[in-house]
């Protein structure tokens, strides 16, 4: 990795997701004497304010507005800057909505927006401030490459990447604390390629952001209780997409179960139910997330927990999937 | 400083020019914006030809100044001033708006060379301007950057957010422009959404004002030469008020002429009208220049 930060598990559970992100921004900016650094008045929410106090001159807090956030962003790097740009992704995507098409993907510039308090991780505050449609939007948008880290370690490697790599970034983090699902930034991510967090044949779980943490000790439970061999993967590029990787899953398990902290329509289920259906194999296949309404106000596990995106709720969702004997359909002759 | 009469008869010839193939390639097109594009020619000319520093040769010389159109729906006069200056082949003109084209209405940056901003969507031009201006000032270079809004443009909330900020930052290396034809798709602009009192709104909102007339080459030449001499840390903003469809006798200030097509018979009565229009242009400057 550049700059040679080392991040380990300690440092996530004392760590926001939003100050790893901070950290490595300020690791850039000494390297890097091009990268900026913007907000609209949530320096301190998205946690940059590090940055601000080391490069206070290329520093910029816009205001309480977003649109020109964007537009500010666009100009300074069509003019060779490598601008970061941080707000709530539920602003990102759709206060700005215009501008981040026509701006930075249309125009394609050298611009990153890591998009903070994505999904539900901002529970308490509401719909007003949960960001459920942000992958749908932004994943049409062409030009764009959209992460959506499952850990601090993850982002740590997707902000890398992103300056590392030309063109417009959309990276959605979450609001405070992640469970850490990684050791260290040191797993060989690579952007558009799935990291397989755990081996399996019977299921497959394909997860994205804080959602892969509970797929993973969801999969544990089932090894021991039920004795199933689950794959889970990190899907943390939603786009674009680890094709390869979904098309692998349906010929080796038959079985997949998406699960976000995002709307059921559009986002990483979506992506991948498009892969799974041009494929043209069978396979059973369930999306868990929101299911198009607005989620409940509360902790952010608990959300996770009434919308059944948790370990609990996936629980129920593999072993759902699991009963179905639709193998034994007249239809059926496709098993490998 | 005024301007000779020698400059500004050279620059009335060049106007006349880019009206004609204004003209031309609204013709070719079939239709296309024809009212706001000649409304906001002169403001280009005269930026392009006396003003900016810019290299045909190297159309991303990172000391150049940018120039933004706003209005990006003026393309069918932003295309000709382009092509005239070599940016790109002229013969593209003919193509404009034609299926496979390079050149659609709002000119995409990425295809068209010598394009600073993508723009069409409204109330983008001048947050993008105050990015090319911030990065300036951070990489310590000379350019300025020149943005132009359309009056009607000015409804979007967008541009306020950016007019903001350019007063916050002390932007006086962004030199901005209204193009104010009174006119929008739907009529004119007091009578959909008030602007008024519009000078007064960009004051508040911390420019420095220069109210002209934005068809008369003089005038934009002494408001320019007014913004560069600038040494208060205010942006200057030049509210130019102009005509739509400046320089063609039957569709000026006519709301109805944003967007049109002119068959044979209106072609050559708009090619007349522009000869009229360029012949009073310098008498004019004949008689008021230096």
């Amino acid at each position: 990795m550049a700059g040679g930060m080392t991040y380990t598990a300690i440092d996530s559970t004392s760590l926001q997701t939003a100050e790893i992100y901070g950290q490595a921004l300020v690791e850039l900016g000494r390297a890097h004497p091009e990268v900026v650094a913007l907000t609209a008045d949530l320096a301190k929410s998205t946690k940059i304010g590090d940055f601000m106090k080391e490069f206070p001159d290329r520093f910029f807090n816009v205001g309480i507005a977003e649109q020109n956030l964007f537009g500010i962003a666009a100009g300074m790097a069509r003019a060779g800057l490598v601008p970061f740009l941080s707000t709530f992704s539920q602003f990102a995507s759709l206060r700005a909505a215009d501008q981040l098409s026509t701006d930075l993907c249309y125009q394609n510039v050298n611009a990153k927006v890591i998009a903070t308090h994505s999904g539900t991780s901002f529970g308490q505050a509401g719909s007003t401030h949960h960001a459920i449609t942000d992958l749908a939007v932004t994943r049409a948008m062409p030009n764009l490459t959209v992460i959506c880290p499952a850990d601090g370690m993850e982002t740590y490697n997707a902000v890398m990447a992103a300056y590392n790599t030309f063109g417009p970034f959309y990276i959605r983090i979450n609001r405070g604390f992640d469970n850490t699902l990684y050791k260290g930034t040191d797993y060989g991510f690579e952007v558009g390629k799935a990291v397989t967090v755990r081996e399996g044949t019977d299921l497959t779980i394909i997860a994205c952001g804080s959602c892969v943490f509970q797929a993973n000790q969801a999969a544990d439970f089932l090894e021991k209780a039920d004795g199933l061999k689950i794959r889970v993967l990190d899907m943390h590029t939603i786009k674009p997409i680890d094709k390869e990787a979904i098309t692998k899953a349906v010929m080796d398990t038959r079985r997949i179960i998406t699960v976000e902290d995002h709307n059921v329509l559009g986002g990483l289920g979506s992506a991948v139910a498009e892969v799974v259906v041009e494929s043209g194999k069978g396979c059973a296949f369930k999306k868990l997330g929101i299911q198009d309404k607005f989620a409940p106000i509360g902790l952010h596990e608990d959300i996770m927990n009434v919308l059944g995106i948790d370990a609990n709720g996936i629980i129920n969702a593999v072993r759902e999937v699991m009963k179905a004997d639709f193998e034994l359909d007249d239809d059926w002759d496709d098993e490998v | 400083m005024a301007l000779s009469k020698a400059e500004w008869l050279r620059l009335e010839k060049k106007a006349d020019e880019l009206r004609n193939l204004t003209l031309d390639t609204t013709y070719w097109a079939g239709s296309g914006h024809i009212g706001g594009g000649l409304s906001v020619l002169d403001i280009m000319t005269v930026l392009y030809h006396k003003y900016m520093h810019i290299k045909v040769e190297d159309p991303q010389w990172a000391d150049r100044d940018r120039f933004i159109l706003s209005k990006g729906h003026a393309g069918i006069a932003y295309a000709p001033v382009l092509c005239d200056l070599g940016f790109n082949d002229k013969e593209l003109l003919k193509t404009f708006n034609l299926s496979g084209s390079t050149m659609g209405m709002h000119l995409d940056s990425n295809k068209v060379v010598g394009v600073d901003a993508s723009t069409g969507s409204l109330g983008h031009g001048m947050s993008i301007a105050v990015g090319t201006a911030l990065a300036a000032r951070l990489l310590k270079k000379d350019y300025k950057t020149f943005v132009v809004l359309g009056d009607g443009e000015c409804d979007e909330g967008s541009n306020w957010e950016a007019a903001m900020s350019a007063a916050h930052y002390k932007l006086t290396n962004m030199i901005s422009f209204v193009d104010r034809n009174k006119c929008m798709i739907d009529g004119r602009t007091e009578d959909v959404m008030r602007l008024e009192p519009f000078c007064a709104k960009w004051e508040a909102f911390g420019f420095i004002v220069k109210e002209i007339d934005g068809n008369n080459i003089s005038e934009l030449c002494e408001a320019i030469d007014f913004a560069y001499a600038n040494d208060t840390d205010k942006p200057v903003m030049i509210v130019c008020n102009t005509l739509k469809g400046c320089g063609i006798d039957f569709i000026e200030d006519n709301y109805l002429w944003h967007y049109g097509a002119f068959d044979d018979e209106k072609y050559e009565k708009a090619k007349e009208s522009l000869k009229k229009t360029y012949a009073m242009r310098v008498a004019r400057a004949e008689k008021e220049g230096e």
